[in-house]
């Protein structure tokens, strides 16, 4: 892999803003875009994502807030001088053009001699694995071969920075993960800075180095993958990335960094990444479906577990995993995730067992 | 079946003979030897097209129908595919109001439209000349080449102008570079349009063509007037074979922009 410190642009985002008439868009965003990075921007439709990296195209002004790219500020400038790269997720070719053509477009605006061009539009197709296939015109390829086009499109004239608005939306399950895989090499040969806006969790997962969670006009928390997944901050980010099971609870102490909470009468001892508890709050209890177990005949762990008693209220076998509904003492519902195996005895409805999980594994959001 | 069938197929048959027949008429009773307009004609014979082509005032006119609808034809189309770029990009209520606008003279009756236009041009000296007769059929060309760009704009993926523009066009570059070439084929018929628009006009003719701009509807009117003599059919049947040519353009261009 090459190092592509500095040949990606920085892109900072502060406190971003942008409303139609009365309705808040995006109501403030502040983000810095490391050089380099793959930074996603997730969320359910309506979240702003789209349009805050419409305003980082420029085709959208910011109603306030700033948009700076590696220090400067790029808001009074056109889009055509912004010199980042786009992909749209209709693919937006232009029709009447060839594939060599529309690759050949950003190079013509800028002046490339012709000769170059052809080299170059060349070296794209080379590198998004569609060698000769230049006199082709967009209507004549399928839709991962268009987006593969696309994108060589939006890297030939070598910006810093490239835009990718949900570029595999459009395709089907299979090709939208092999066209991932060839995201993530492109991403690490060409080293710039990439920013994929896409509602599909585990596509923004697979692919980033950073998730920029949104909802409602505003990032809800940034991280690594895993972070956003083992430490979610906030309600919203555990429901919305993954599965979570939510109890209520009320803080009753402190032991060191781990929070004890009380759920129905247990004693539940929780992790509090983001925020500050006192006694007697209210909170939430979040843990993850696949971390709970049950408590008998599994193998102990060592790390410091929690413990409920439950009834089963329904077991779904669903191949690689058993997938069970159980009900705790004032009637929530707990989802465990459980991998398969021949060797586990799968439980029925009805039954009471004890189920454990780390408390490691149980944030307060 | 068959019988409902063989019913439908003389139904529509009777209608296309009864759309056409004045027109096989006109272009019988043209190639008649006849001095008076009767049909069937007693004879053929080319003597009417021979006293249209010897004719000096027929021919004037035929020319000034032709050179001011070429202007027309680039004015209107210049002017309305900028007015259906312009109502593309306006906000949907106003673009309700700025489309109805510019289709207003095709909805108000020619002849009210032709009243206006008769005393609006008195006072600047039109009438009479043949600027005045571009103007008007301009006005009046408009809409058919808004209406025919806005229907192949309504086609184009407007992500394409922001693709263009995030791959370093400018405004004018992804104009000329991308939108153009996707509505070309709106254009050109709308042009056809136009053409048809102004080469056909008699109602506005009528009233400003006075006596310095005679076009050739306006002559065909005053000839019908005074006399019936089948020079007038000849006349006919070369505007209806000129305009069912450009029809058939025009419907070409359609065809292969739908594909």
């Amino acid at each position: 892999m090459m190092n592509g410190v500095g040949r990606g642009a920085s892109v900072s985002l502060n406190d971003l803003q942008k409303s139609y008439g009365g309705v808040t868009a995006v109501a403030g965003v502040t983000l810095d875009i490391r050089s380099g990075e793959f930074l996603t921007l997730l969320g359910p439709s309506g979240s702003g994502k789209t349009t805050t990296l419409t305003m980082i195209a420029g085709f959208e002004t910011p109603t306030d807030g700033d948009i700076a790219i590696d220090g400067k500020s790029v808001v009074a400038m056109p889009p055509y001088r912004r010199n980042i790269g786009m992909v749209f997720q209709n693919y937006a070719l232009f029709p009447h053009l060839t594939v060599a053509d529309n690759i050949g477009f950003p190079l013509k605006q800028r002046g490339v001699p012709k000769a170059e061009r052809t080299k170059l539009v060349g070296d794209a197709l080379e590198l998004v694995q569609l060698p000769g296939y230049g006199a082709r015109y967009p209507r004549q390829l399928s839709g991962g071969q268009q987006q593969r086009v696309a994108l060589a499109r939006a890297i030939v004239f070598k910006p810093r920075l490239l835009l990718m608005d949900e570029p595999l939306g459009a395709l089907d399950k299979q090709l939208r993960e092999t066209l991932q895989l060839e995201m993530r090499r492109l991403h690490a040969d060409l080293g710039i800075t990439f920013i994929y806006v896409t509602h599909d969790q585990e596509e923004a997962l697979t692919m980033s180095d950073r998730i920029a969670v949104m909802n409602e006009g505003l990032v809800a928390q940034v991280g690594r993958p895993e972070d956003l997944y083992d430490r979610p901050d906030n309600h919203f980010v555990a429901a919305f990335i993954g599965e979570s099971n939510f109890l209520p609870a009320v803080v009753r102490g402190f032991e060191d960094e781990v929070v004890v909470a009380e759920y129905n009468g247990s004693l539940i001892r929780a992790i509090s990444p983001s925020k500050q508890r006192d006694a007697g709050m209210k909170v939430i209890l979040s843990t993850r479906p696949e971390r709970i177990r049950f408590a008998d005949g599994a193998v102990e762990s060592p790390a410091p577990q929690n413990r409920l008693n439950v009834t089963v209220t329904e077991a779904v076998f669903a191949g690689e995993r058993c997938r069970y509904m159980l009900r705790t003492g004032d009637g929530s519902s707990i989802v465990l995730k459980e991998p398969s195996s021949a060797a586990i005895r799968r439980r029925e409805v009805g039954e009471r067992v004890e189920i454990s999980w780390s408390v490691a594994d149980t944030i307060l959001v | 079946m068959t019988a409902m069938r063989a019913l439908s197929t003389t139904v529509v048959g009777l209608i296309l003979l009864f759309l056409t027949l004045p027109i096989i008429i006109v272009v019988v009773v043209s190639f008649s030897s006849a001095t008076y307009l009767t049909f069937p004609p007693p004879a053929l014979g080319l003597r009417w097209y021979a006293a249209y082509f010897g004719s000096e005032a027929w021919l004037q006119s035929t020319w000034l129908s032709i050179w001011v609808a070429a202007v027309v034809v680039v004015l209107a189309t210049i002017l309305g595919t900028l007015a259906a770029l312009g109502v593309a990009h306006l906000p949907k209520p106003l673009r309700v109001l700025a489309s109805t606008l510019i289709l207003s003279p095709l909805i108000v009756p020619g002849i009210i439209v032709a009243i206006g236009i008769y005393y609006a041009f008195a006072q600047y000296g039109l009438v009479g000349s043949p600027v005045g007769l571009i103007l008007a059929h301009t006005c009046l060309a408009v809409p058919f080449v808004v209406t025919s760009v806005s229907a192949s704009l309504a086609g184009i993926d407007p992500r394409l102008e922001q693709a263009a523009l995030s791959l370093g066009a400018t405004p004018t570059g992804a104009f000329f570079q991308i939108t153009l070439p996707l509505i070309r084929p709106g254009v050109l018929v709308g042009a056809l349009f136009a053409f048809i628009t102004s080469f056909d006009e008699l109602i506005v003719a009528i009233y400003i063509s006075g006596s310095g701009a005679v076009s050739l509807p306006r002559r065909m009117w005053d000839d019908l007037q005074f006399q019936i003599e089948p020079t007038i059919a000849a006349v006919s049947t070369l505007t209806i074979v000129l305009t069912a040519v450009l029809m058939g353009c025009a419907h070409l261009l359609q065809r292969r922009s739908a594909t």
